[in-house]
């Protein structure tokens, strides 16, 4: 069997840019996560189904040179809107995990119009009212991708995340990747304190939120903080139990079935 | 030849179990500082490099952690400040100002102007990225280290030589009105020498800007491979690298009988030692080093423990799926108790003077080993340094009086025998390389020969 995705350099916004796409029909943009692109796993098949699945892998991460002017998330997400003019996909459904969720939001502050329906899987970006946003750059890279899962052992795809087997080269992708996400994210910690009051300027974007209640990752208490600040948008909260940082892998059946009817 | 005296000012007070059961002396918690005992000891450290200069030594060598009993100098510039008035002759060594964690270079700038002034011209400022836990301490992203460091540098050397006011706009740092009014003694600054570990950024950054470079303790064959990086980048830069141009430190303990020296110098191995100066998730946070100093640091932290850096906490960062046959991991897993990871430890302190991660005797009976440092290394500036466990004062002042009035004169009796000269009797970079021919030799390859490969099991 064919692959179901292939990976391209395309030069856009003044940049060489890693994008992997696969699938058929509308294009969903997909934001992936601090520890880079985690490979092509079985909710990206399932979505694939109906819609061309388009991830951009992050600058300064895989095969994406880092982008030097950006300097915080705020940044990155001008980047993508202007990777998405340029390649005239505005507007577009979005879904961002994690940084890519955090991202994606960043995005919908500066213009809420590049988006038709947006999804933000555990994303970063707010500090939780309880809890913390858990400190990936003070843990070692096994440490973090650990604490992404409530129970490594009860999910069947977690040994499949990032090809699974952890060469020295894939050590050093995620250094590349926890670099970047430093440079970028290492203060506030992980959190931008401006974008609570400016989702709250976000109007006429229909968003899903989803979460998993044990996220040790990023507590869930900010899964209503999110859902608060886009009061001014349709906004609904699905929050899945037994379930930590990777909602698409904790729980993938009901995570696919509930995107997949969001997006219709 | 320049000697210099050095300890890390431990807080030597501090439960060893408390230290070997966190696996670090970084992240200890602050419940076990006792502040009277805080007290003492920085008077102590002050009265100790006092004596230092009354015993022989030229300089007197600060450094500077964060968060950590391993070294109380948590403000060095402080120390340095009381040193400049209650010192007579000794150069005050600083090695180094974190330039990134601190994050204020024109502070600094003025901070070590006034030390010079102070000292009437006897500062000798160094700069270092700061370890990778001390980016975490103080909030310095890893991401930046080396930028920060760079252009902090440069707002240093710009405020003390560049004429006021001016404006700095760099990419880091941004200052309106750069116009300190106390400049330093020294013109047209201090000399500045800069110490490092393993990483081959800093020799060549070193070598380029024509400050001496002082190894702290590595292992000779790689120290012999920096430093003819460095030879050979300053004749690229045009100049002749020479004695002047380097420096090494040396962990030493000195007592008046052999059996003495022997028992008081295991306190070089307490809590785990220089190994266990800081965790490896905190000592090597995400960007902190290139991609190439990680590489040579995987091959070279075998045989060398400073900072925390070993091959063992490599293998932790580098998920190293087999590390549950070593005692620090089975340390972490409760496998293990204190009192075996003890034995461990201390079960390397014959292999740790074999490899001559640490150098104990007499003063008779070290000076083969301090002597074929010099064959091999040939460096225009030697710093002794202290061990660091619970040695009383006396103790300590006992050592440094035997270094100083008996193996001092020795060795600069044999530095002139090697034609060393330090960076004070020839200016580093002074002399010029004519293109196309060969360099002059830096170190002894044939006395390398003869000198002892480390154990890699070994961390002091």
């Amino acid at each position: 069997m064919a692959e179901e995705w292939s990976e391209e350099i395309t030069h856009v916004a003044g940049t060489d840019l890693a994008i992997i796409k696969g699938g058929k029909g509308k294009p969903l943009l997909v934001l992936h996560e601090e520890l880079g692109h985690p490979g092509w796993l079985s909710w990206h098949s399932a979505l694939a189904k109906d819609r061309t699945l388009i991830i951009p892998v992050q600058p300064g991460m895989g095969k994406s040179p880092r982008v030097e002017p950006i300097r915080n998330v705020h940044e990155l997400g001008l980047f993508y809107s202007r990777v998405l003019r340029e390649l005239n996909l505005v507007p577009i459904d979005v879904i961002g995990f994690s940084l890519g969720g955090w991202t994606a939001a960043e995005m919908a502050t500066a213009n809420a119009r590049q988006f038709r329906k947006m999804v933000l899987v555990a994303p970063l970006g707010i500090k939780p009212p309880q809890g913390e946003i858990f400190d990936p750059f003070a843990v070692t890279q096994r440490t973090q991708l650990n604490v992404t899962v409530r129970n490594p052992e009860s999910v069947p795809e977690f040994a499949k995340l990032y090809g699974g087997e952890r060469t020295p080269e894939q050590f050093e992708a995620f250094e590349d990747a926890r670099t970047e996400t430093a440079r970028i994210a290492w203060e506030p910690i992980l959190s931008n304190r401006c974008l609570p009051y400016f989702l709250e300027a976000v109007t006429g974007l229909p968003t899903q939120i989803i979460w998993g209640r044990e996220d040790a990752m990023v507590h869930v208490s900010a899964a209503d903080a999110y859902k608060q600040a886009l009061k001014n948008t349709d906004v609904r909260l699905t929050i899945f139990d037994n379930c930590g940082h990777r909602p698409e892998i904790e729980k993938s059946a009901e995570f696919i079935k509930l995107v997949r009817e969001f997006l219709v | 030849m320049h000697m210099m005296y050095f300890t890390e000012r431990p807080y030597r007070d501090v439960p060893e179990d408390e230290v070997i059961s966190n696996r670090s002396f970084f992240g200890v918690p602050n419940k076990f500082f006792d502040r009277e005992v805080g007290a003492r000891l920085y008077n102590e450290y002050l009265d100790e490099a006092c004596h230092a200069e009354e015993v022989g030594f030229d300089g007197i060598m600060l450094n500077e952690h964060h968060g950590t009993p391993f070294c109380m100098g948590s403000v060095m510039n402080v120390e340095a400040a009381i040193l400049a008035r209650i010192t007579k002759k000794a150069r005050i060594v600083l090695l180094g100002n974190p330039l990134p964690t601190l994050r204020n270079p024109l502070r600094i700038a003025e901070e070590l102007a006034e030390i010079d002034l102070i000292s009437h011209g006897r500062l000798v400022p160094g700069w270092v990225r700061g370890a990778g836990s001390e980016q975490i301490f103080h909030n310095a992203n890893p991401a930046y280290n080396r930028e920060y460091f760079n252009e902090a540098h440069d707002v240093v050397i710009a405020a003390w030589t560049r004429p006021g006011p001016f404006r700095w706009e760099g990419k880091h740092f941004n200052y309106r009105y750069i116009n300190p009014w106390a400049l330093p003694y020294q013109k047209p600054h201090p000399p500045i020498w800069i110490p490092g570990v393993i990483s081959p950024e800093t020799v060549i950054w070193c070598a380029e800007h024509r400050y001496p470079y002082i190894g702290l303790g590595t292992a000779l064959q790689s120290t012999v491979e920096l430093w003819n990086l460095y030879g050979d980048t300053a004749a690229r830069e045009g100049y002749q690298a020479g004695t002047e141009n380097f420096g090494y430190l040396q962990q030493i303990f000195v007592a008046e009988t052999e059996e003495k020296a022997q028992e008081l110098g295991k306190a070089a191995l307490f809590g785990g030692g220089a190994a266990n100066f800081s965790r490896p998730e905190w000592t090597l946070p995400p960007g902190y080093n290139s991609k190439e100093a990680t590489k040579r640091l995987a091959r070279q932290a075998t045989d060398y423990g400073f900072l925390g850096i070993t091959s063992e906490k490599l293998k932790e960062a580098g998920e190293d799926r087999h590390q549950h046959s070593d005692t620090r991991a089975r340390l972490r897993a409760g496998q293990v108790s204190i009192e075996e990871a003890k034995r461990k430890i201390y079960g390397n302190y014959q292999k740790a003077q074999d490899g001559l991660q640490i150098i104990i005797g007499t003063p008779k009976s070290v000076m083969p080993k301090l002597r074929l440092i010099m064959d091999v290394l040939h460096p225009g500036v030697m710093g002794f340094f202290q061990p660091l466990g619970p040695l009383n004062q006396e103790q300590r002042m006992t050592s440094n009086r035997l270094i100083g009035t008996e193996v001092l004169p020795a060795l600069r009796e044999y530095a002139k025998e090697l034609g060393i000269l330090d960076p004070f009797e020839r200016q580093p970079g002074s002399r010029p390389y004519v293109a196309g021919t060969k360099r002059d030799p830096l170190v002894d390859i044939e006395a390398l020969k003869h000198a002892p490969k480390r154990d890699e099991s070994v961390r002091v």
